[in-house]
């Protein structure tokens, strides 16, 4: 039996007075301790499916609830239980990191307590920059400033909208490690990126988000298998004029003046089809020198996903893409 | 991370976190939101009180130099709840800090009291320095003190209030600055400050009349001197009244999410 969702969100969509559609009929349920990605180009609607979640935003459809509480009838249950850290550098420039932490704390309800603070600004590099002034600090200390805020109330779930937007590689690596620690410490986290790596290397699932459609939730493996192509290259012994009819069964296609033979399947059907390949090419007298074998990459599948989105809007069924690819535990 | 959730049914941590937070920023920018006021008030008095007030003579029975006093009082009062509750939500909105306001488990409620409470109890304390500067210069008596006291504090909440509202209106510093520069300060100035209008010709009082401000200085006056322009009561009825459309105006902000919530 899958475990309870953290996070519930249900039929979810946004209409902005200006007649924008940001969200339609988002359904995604989020398990606890996991760190899901939601992926997806500017303008896609990562940012406002955030905010719907965290009461910044008001939904015009569907429903949210936080470890079963909903958002809008027992939003002091639901947003006790959040943490946020917005895109921009939204800080206070005239107070500490100290005072701002503690300002967060009371905000959602709780008591003081300065051993928890301290180890928040520790964890994060900032126990000495304590006492200065926020407009002093970098901009990378900023944004540790800001993860600060929104854990000092221990939150259960943490929201990190484009976490490394603009900050250096070293930072980068820096929050990943952080982000690692705080999951290992029983934190559920949601990012939005649009930093493939950043995906690939953190999450332990990926949402694509495009035109305010969730178009898949897959775990990563998953996805690679389900939506990963390979490439196989053959580099052959002799030249080829044209592919034989004996190997019309396999997409094929032939490159560099009939030198190399290029395969290009399904990741998951690999099995099956590359040593048939390889067998009929030996039957038929084609000899081969060399192979190469290439994987696409999370970035090449997602810019594809995109592009289909882009070429083919919702006048197919916008489930049909999501049905085919979810795992069963995934669909509502 | 295991703490358990704690779900406050009163969110007063919230309310004393944005409390301090206002009174702090109150304390970093204490020249202008106290010295300023206090150097003026004072001299309004070496201007209206000794220079010209000597010249003026006794209205209704009382100095012309404390009987300006309620008046400049609640002038300041005015100009100062409305910039400080109006400063108070508008930076968060001006700089994006609001987001964490807006994502906290605190209510409208909560949220009202503590940015009106502190922006109130800002405008008490300067009206009352005031009061104690304004008694270096001129002799004061304090006919109804409790009424003194009760119309201070109703006045600063109400006026922080109408200032929450104008800093979730305004969409920049030009509009936060636009209704007590333009609106509220012409009104006071013409609401009987420096004059009784009784003073004025018949037609001018009767346009007086129409000045909501004229009720507030006359009774806030009347607590002072016992005379008033108005009826207490009328003065009252007008201030209370003003207060509930406040808070009907605010109940409407949070309900829609009008400047607040996309």
């Amino acid at each position: 039996m899958p475990p309870t969702p953290v996070i519930s969100i249900s039929a979810l969509g946004k209409i902005y007075a200006s007649g924008l559609v940001a969200l339609q009929d988002v359904d995604l349920d989020i398990r606890p301790g996991e760190i899901v990605a939601l992926l997806g180009p500017n303008g896609a609607g990562k940012t406002t499916l955030i905010s719907a979640v965290c009461g910044i935003v008001t939904p015009t459809a569907g429903s949210v609830r936080v470890n079963g509480h909903d958002i809008r009838r027992d939003y002091r249950a639901a947003r006790a239980q959040i943490g946020l850290v917005p895109q921009e550098l939204y800080t206070d420039l005239f107070e500490t990191p100290w005072d701002t932490i503690r300002f967060s704390r009371g905000l959602f309800g709780l008591p003081p307590n300065p051993a928890h603070l301290e180890r928040v600004l520790r964890d994060l590099s900032l126990w000495d920059k304590r006492k200065d002034m926020i407009m002093t600090l970098s901009g990378g200390m900023k944004r540790r400033v800001l993860i600060a805020k929104a854990l000092a109330h221990e939150p259960q779930v943490l929201f990190l909208d484009e976490p490394t937007a603009g900050v250096d590689v070293e930072l980068r690596r820096d929050m990943w490690a952080q982000v690692r620690r705080l999951r290992d410490s029983g934190v559920t986290i949601i990012l939005t990126t649009h930093y493939i790596d950043e995906a690939e290397e953190m999450a332990d699932r990926i949402g694509v988000i495009n035109k305010g459609r969730l178009i898949l939730v897959e775990t990563k493996t998953e996805l690679m298998k389900k939506l990963g192509k390979k490439q196989l290259t053959l580099h052959l012994l002799e030249p080829l004029a044209t592919i034989p009819a004996d190997l019309s069964a396999w997409a094929l296609t032939l490159n560099n003046d009939g030198g190399d033979l290029e395969y290009v399947f399904d990741a998951s059907s690999e099995q099956a089809t590359v040593p048939a390949l390889l067998k009929r090419l030996g039957e038929l007298g084609i000899g081969f020198k060399d192979l190469t074998t290439r994987q696409s990459s999370l970035e090449e599948i997602f810019v594809s996903l995109v592009k289909e989105q882009t070429d083919q809007p919702w006048s197919t069924p916008p489930g049909s893409i999501r049905s085919s690819i979810q795992s069963p535990s995934d669909r509502r | 991370m295991s703490t358990p959730i704690q779900v406050p049914t009163f969110n007063y941590h919230a309310i004393l976190a944005i409390f301090r937070f206002e009174m702090t920023r109150f304390g970093r920018t204490l020249w202008q939101s106290l010295v300023t006021p206090v150097i003026t008030t004072a001299l309004y008095f070496v201007v209206f009180g000794a220079a010209i007030g000597a010249r003026v003579g006794d209205i209704e029975g009382v100095q012309y130099g404390s009987f300006i006093v309620p008046g400049l009082i609640m002038l300041s009062l005015f100009t100062e709840s409305l910039n400080n509750a109006s400063f108070g939500i508008h930076m968060p909105k001006f700089t994006g800090t609001i987001y964490e306001i807006l994502s906290a488990p605190v209510s409208a409620f909560e949220i009202v009291l503590a940015y009106v409470g502190a922006a109130a109890t800002k405008s008490v304390l300067l009206g009352l320095i005031i009061l104690a500067t304004a008694s270096l210069f001129v002799p004061i008596h304090i006919a109804h003190p409790l009424w003194m006291a009760a119309f201070l504090v109703l006045v600063a909440t109400t006026f922080s209030l109408f200032g929450f509202i104008i800093g979730i209106w305004a969409k920049g510093f030009e509009e936060l600055q636009f209704v007590p520069m333009l609106v509220i300060t012409p009104l006071t100035f013409l609401g009987g400050v420096f004059y009784s209008i009784d003073m004025l010709p018949a037609g001018w009082r009767t346009v007086s009349l129409f000045n909501p401000i004229v009720y507030i200085i006359s009774g806030f006056r009347w607590s002072f001197y016992g005379t008033a322009d108005v009826s207490i009561g009328i003065s009252l009825a007008a201030t209370l009244g003003f207060l509930l459309l406040c808070i009907a105006l605010v109940w409407l902000i949070f309900r829609t999410g009008y400047r607040l919530k996309s």
